[in-house]
């Protein structure tokens, strides 16, 4: 009988260093293309975990990313030390965002992050505490075809 | 007709700068993408094509290399940061650059892709 593998990643993500932004979301994608996992849903937690690490970098003091990808899904758990959000519906809304002058700048801040995120997942938890921190929770299951079947539901 | 054009022929017939990433310079191109919108480009980019944008920070060279992307190509005369050249020899991605602005250098680009490659999108 094949043995159930579950690989556990962790990543401390540093709030303001952007040049290491992007970093943890590589080292996901590398584990999952030795896995040989489906390209598109490669392609899909990329997007979502690096929205999600650009989020903590660009908003948080310091966050920890927690990986976990089992035969069935890959669950990441972000989790930060930083102002929470105050209006997770608003912050969900395409276009807004309370990124400084500095980060839109450079290109981010678009107010497209978290929509990015939600698009390229199948499940997604956001809880937030103004003042202490978000947790941000997605799940993208390893078959696309499981993907397509409840999106059909 | 060919339907696929390498990095280093792109860089040839528009006389593109080549800053950094020479080994990646074999990449095939399959279509192009124009924004300064990071999220924008790990949104609705695709594997294999040539970015162009006016941003010159490492996070562009997060986002090639996440994304697949075949090169970044800067207009209206922008060079990459020290940083960012550094990335680009590291992943083989090619950062190119041309002093022509957005809106004419994509249309120049966009002509050779459809035209000449024959890609499509």
């Amino acid at each position: 009988m094949a043995e159930v593998e579950r690989i556990l990643l962790e990543y401390n993500i540093e709030g303001g260093n952007f040049t290491r932004a992007g970093y943890a979301s590589s080292q996901i994608k590398k584990v999952l293309k030795q896995m040989q996992v489906d390209l598109g849903v490669i392609k899909r937690t990329v997007v979502a975990s690096y929205e999600a690490e650009v989020n903590v970098v660009a908003h948080a003091y310091s966050g920890t990313m927690y990986v976990a990808i089992d035969p069935e899904a890959v669950c990441i758990e972000l989790v930060d030390e930083g102002p929470g959000i105050p209006d997770i519906e608003q912050a969900m809304q395409e276009g807004f965002s309370t990124a400084s002058v500095s980060v839109r700048e450079m290109g981010f801040g678009a107010g497209m992050g978290l929509p990015n995120i939600k698009k390229n997942t199948d499940h997604l938890e956001i809880d937030s505490q103004v003042e202490k921190g978000t947790r941000v929770a997605m799940t993208i299951f390893l078959d696309p075809a499981r993907r397509n079947k409840e999106q059909q539901q | 007709m060919m339907d696929t054009m390498k990095v280093s022929e792109l860089t040839e017939k528009l006389d593109l700068k080549v800053y950094s990433g020479r080994k990646g310079l074999s990449r095939d191109i399959t279509g192009g993408y124009v924004s300064d919108l990071l999220s924008d480009v790990m949104g609705n980019a695709d594997a294999g094509e040539v970015w162009l944008t006016l941003q010159t920070h490492k996070n562009i060279m997060a986002i090639a290399s996440l994304k697949d992307l075949a090169a970044i190509l800067l207009v209206g005369g922008n060079k990459p940061d020290e940083d960012t050249a550094r990335q680009s020899d590291l992943e083989e991605i090619p950062i190119l650059g041309t002093s022509l602005p957005a809106f004419e250098v994509a249309g120049k680009v966009y002509d050779l892709l459809k035209n000449d490659a024959g890609i499509q999108g």
